[in-house]
């Protein structure tokens, strides 16, 4: 007959904190907890006695002094007689548009080289795999400062564009031409491109001193409209489908959805593209000494963003190739068993299995490029590091308050990306009952 | 009526596949033109390797070793293949390759450096090769051979020289006798580096060491009576007693009666790939470790040794390297004692492994997960306490399956040496680059520099990614 033997019920004796499991935990965690708060007050005091001996204290009123100095690249109006505070949000918004344009541009190299690494073809096979290689295998640094090196050392000056009377007499082209069907000038200046205007602009609301464009907010709110509107139409081919087992015809109906409210509000703005370019004569001769119009990108942009997207591209390759790998071969066969062409195969049996797999690096690479931003620092590009971490560090002295605002900023700005991350993981990934 | 009935008495000799199906037709067939879309990608591909070595080959092909300056490389460039090639002038590499390896480290030390990096080997041997005796043998004797070969590569006086090459000889003599006894060397690997490549009296290094060997008795002793845990404590509380209060005074007695000593190196000597190397192993080797410790940590059952777990990985997850390094050099001043100073090296090794060990724990969390959870059940039911259980059972199979996510953590740290240049420090890629082009001879140099360090980089990461995939092939222990 089996005993079940309740522990004793003995006096409670100290020695119990630690050989008793019931208690042991306890005691651990109360010693562990008064050795940190020991550890954050011998801190604390330490931080007390230094700021005394340097006779500095803490605070952040600095934030609201005039900053003093210029920023190159600026998404909202700036001046050096605005406040350090406005300079860390110009900062800051700089960091997130290198790092969305970055995550953006590695994700398409990834995925395109990805499905190119297994692809059948032996030689791209190869060319790969030696991308991925020597990019991944030598530090970010270097691919950063050697492409902040092309740009500014390798590029032609924006006189070599120009057409002068020789030429137009002549005939003959200058030195260097455009690129991307004469829209975008690489020189050293800067790399030129078209600029997105409109004629009939709407107007602008200032929102805590930021200038919004109503424009570009209907254009947002128009698109969102339409991507509502398609998904009610799948949706509902989608139930016809269901009922009756033939899916209507809906491509023109998609397409005319998405497209055609955008298009004619753009129309009706008078939309259009301002191409940089040198202004010419009534014979075709280039006058001036820089290109007009468009936008004007850096080079620490430029170098930021190409270095960070092929880099980074690498390791969204290697996982794209790791999600396609990891589905089995049954999945193919049964899908061509069950009749399915290979392009439904692909889209509906093995992409949307590969894609759990490939979420959640993806998501690390996000948050690694959205830190590695900070390399940028390498050459100047002022990024939240650069301004609050950098200028406005060394010109008011406040290390402490500088730092810390700048890793809790980092630290939100990571939480938020993987919060957002992993709401998407969750739509997608296996739902296990 | 003729006999038209025949029966064939012997095979034919099989005849030979259509010229289509077999040899390089066949595989070109198979692999390069299977398809018009194959067709087109082998055709892109083929001009983008064209352009590539069109591009590059004549560079390297042309490249100068002997010329002293860029100038000089340019005109013997002009003179020898007419106007406008292209080459690589490599003499930057060729005159100041010292500085890329070793900063600006004394040059009639740098048998203090090699020896140190072939130590660092032979104390890895009994780590990958516990008390086998042949490798072991291979290791330490492959270590020593590159070591002289170097030392007399970079002009070592014959005395140092002779030195090395004694101790090289000793510690293969040992792994010969008693392999296993080469993990002292290991033990003892850490002190000896730092007086090796610092310098200063020994009695230093010694005297941190002999404070983890007080906390390693004490804990021996005491963690039959007392149990794992309290016993740690116990051992960790006397050797900071040791460090904090006795040390200083005993090393400096030490120091005054018997002055053993070799001339100290002062920081800003260190620089180049000595600096990389020197960062990326203490940091490699103190976050893995931490790393096991924050792993274990975070799937603890104790809700507040898992939240501060949690709290500090997730903190330093979040953070870029680069504002770790800057409270290295700006921000741990303040929270520390004040008139505390020491080296910007150090602080910067103290940081790159705390920022390290989150990511490791990570990893190694992701190989505890993977196990079932019935490893740990049926350790219980065998009675093993927590650390026996996580010794015996559930590290040796966690670490198994973390190894490709450590070593290429491991790569990452390495490549982010490169990050403190800036902070000022002396890096291969940056500091070391811009000190040489500041040289009047070498302003021009803008490729040679990248090309050599990234080549230097490639070799260490891609030979490190290789192992790690041998060593997941040879640890694989399922049959599929």
């Amino acid at each position: 007959m089996a005993m079940i033997s309740e522990a004793p019920k003995g006096d409670f004796r100290l020695s119990m904190l630690i050989y008793d499991t019931r208690y042991r935990s306890v005691t651990i965690q109360v010693i562990v907890l008064g050795l940190f708060i020991l550890f954050v007050g011998w801190l604390l005091l330490n931080l007390q006695a230094n700021l005394a001996a340097k006779d500095k204290d803490i605070s952040f009123t600095f934030l609201w002094n005039r900053a003093g100095y210029d920023i190159g690249q600026q998404l909202i109006p700036y001046s050096s007689d605005d406040t350090h505070g406005r300079a860390l949000f110009v900062g800051l918004l700089n960091t997130l548009v290198v790092a969305f344009f970055a995550c953006i541009a590695a994700t398409v190299i990834g995925v395109i080289a990805g499905v190119l690494r297994l692809s059948k073809n032996w030689l791209v096979g190869r060319l790969m795999t030696i991308y991925v290689e020597i990019f991944r295998n030598i530090p970010l640094l270097l691919w950063i400062i050697l492409a902040f090196t092309v740009f500014s050392q390798a590029m032609p000056e924006a006189k070599d564009f120009k057409y002068t009377a020789e030429m137009v007499q002549q005939g003959i082209d200058p030195a260097h031409q455009k690129a991307i069907f004469g829209t975008t000038a690489f020189t050293n200046r800067g790399t030129f491109i078209p600029a997105p205007v409109v004629e009939r602009p709407l107007g602008t609301i200032t929102l805590l001193n930021v200038p919004i464009s109503l424009t570009a907010l209907a254009a947002i709110a128009i698109l969102a409209a339409s991507f509502w509107g398609n998904r009610r139409l799948l949706a509902r081919a989608k139930a016809v489908q269901e009922e009756t087992g033939l899916r209507p015809t809906i491509w023109w109906k998609s397409l005319l959805i998405l497209l055609g409210p955008i298009v004619l509000f753009l129309l009706a703005s008078g939309f259009h593209l301002d191409i940089p370019a040198f202004p010419t004569d009534e014979n075709g001769v280039s006058k001036g000494f820089n290109f007009q119009g468009g936008i004007n990108i850096g080079h620490s942009f430029m170098a930021l963003f190409i270095a960070l997207s092929i880099y980074h591209g690498t390791y969204v390759t290697e996982a794209v190739r790791a999600g396609i790998l990891a589905i089995s071969r049954g999945q193919t066969e049964a899908a061509f068993a069950l009749g399915l062409r290979p392009n439904r195969t692909m889209s509906l049996i093995i992409l949307p299995q590969a894609l759990r797999v490939i979420i959640p690096p993806l998501i690390s690479q996000y948050l690694n490029i959205t830190k590695n931003t900070t390399l940028g620092m390498a050459i100047s590009y002022l990024d939240l590091k650069g301004t609050l971490g950098g200028i406005t560090l060394n010109q008011t002295g406040r290390e402490l308050e500088c730092m810390l605002l700048m890793m809790l900023i980092y630290l939100i700005l990571s939480l938020t990306i993987s919060l957002g991350m992993n709401i998407f993981n969750n739509s997608v990934k296996l739902k296990e009952r | 009526m003729p006999d038209t009935s025949f029966v064939r008495r012997e095979m034919l000799a099989p005849q030979k596949p259509p010229a289509g199906q077999s040899g390089a037709v066949k595989w070109l067939r198979e692999n390069l033109f299977s398809s018009p879309f194959n067709t087109i990608l082998t055709i892109v591909g083929l001009w983008a390797v064209y352009s590539l070595v069109s591009g590059a080959a004549p560079w390297l092909l042309n490249g100068m070793w002997s010329p002293s300056s860029v100038d000089e490389c340019r005109e013997v460039l002009t003179n020898t293949l007419g106007e406008g090639a292209t080459g690589a002038c490599w003499g930057v590499v060729r005159t100041r390759w010292h500085q890329f390896m070793f900063g600006f480290y004394d040059q009639s030390a740098y048998w203090r450096p090699l020896l140190a990096f072939a130590l660092l080997f032979v104390s890895l041997a009994p780590v990958l090769y516990f008390g086998l005796r042949s490798p072991s043998l291979m290791m330490v004797g492959g270590a020593g051979a590159l070591l002289v070969l170097a030392l007399w590569g970079v002009g070592t006086d014959s005395w140092h020289l002779a030195l090395a090459f004694g101790v090289m000889v000793a510690l293969a003599a040992l792994a010969w006798v008693a392999p296993k006894r080469l993990l002292w060397v290991t033990l003892a690997f850490p002190a000896t580096a730092y007086y090796l490549l610092w310098g200063g009296p020994v009695w230093g290094p010694i005297g941190v060491m002999v404070g983890f060997g007080v906390a390693y008795f004490v804990w021996h002793a005491a963690q039959v009576k007392i149990g794992v845990t309290p016993a740690a404590a116990l051992g960790i509380a006397l050797a900071l007693v040791w460090w904090l209060m006795l040390q200083g005074k005993v090393t400096a007695v030490l120091a005054m009666a018997v002055p053993i000593e070799l001339p100290a190196q002062s920081p800003d000597k260190f620089g180049g790939f000595l600096l990389s190397f020197i960062i990326g192993v203490s940091a490699i080797s103190a976050s893995l470790p931490l790393g096991i410790l924050l792993a274990l940590g975070r799937r603890s059952d104790m809700l507040l040794i898992k939240t501060l777990s949690v709290g500090f990985i997730e903190f330093v997850r979040g953070v870029p390297l680069i504002t770790m390094l800057f409270t290295a050099s700006l921000l741990l001043q303040y929270f520390l004692p004040p008139q505390t100073n020491f080296d910007l090296i150090l602080r910067v090794i103290i940081l790159v492994s705390l920022f390290a060990s989150a990511y490791i724990a990570e990893v190694i969390r992701g190989g505890m997960a993977s196990l079932p959870r019935g490893q740990q059940e049926a350790a219980d039911a065998l009675g093993l306490d927590y650390w026996q259980a996580q010794r015996l059972i559930i590290m040796p199979q966690a670490l198994k399956v973390s190894i490709p996510g450590i070593v290429s953590s491991f790569i990452s740290l390495f490549k982010d040496t490169t990050l403190v240049a800036l902070v000022g420090l002396a890096d291969p890629l940056v500091g070391i680059t811009r000190i040489v082009r500041s040289d009047i001879y070498w302003k021009a140099a803008y490729w040679e520099p990248f090309v050599f360090v990234g080549a230097i980089f490639f070799i260490f990461c891609f030979s490190m990614s290789r192992y790690s995939m041998y060593l997941e092939n040879k640890l694989k222990t399922d049959h599929r």
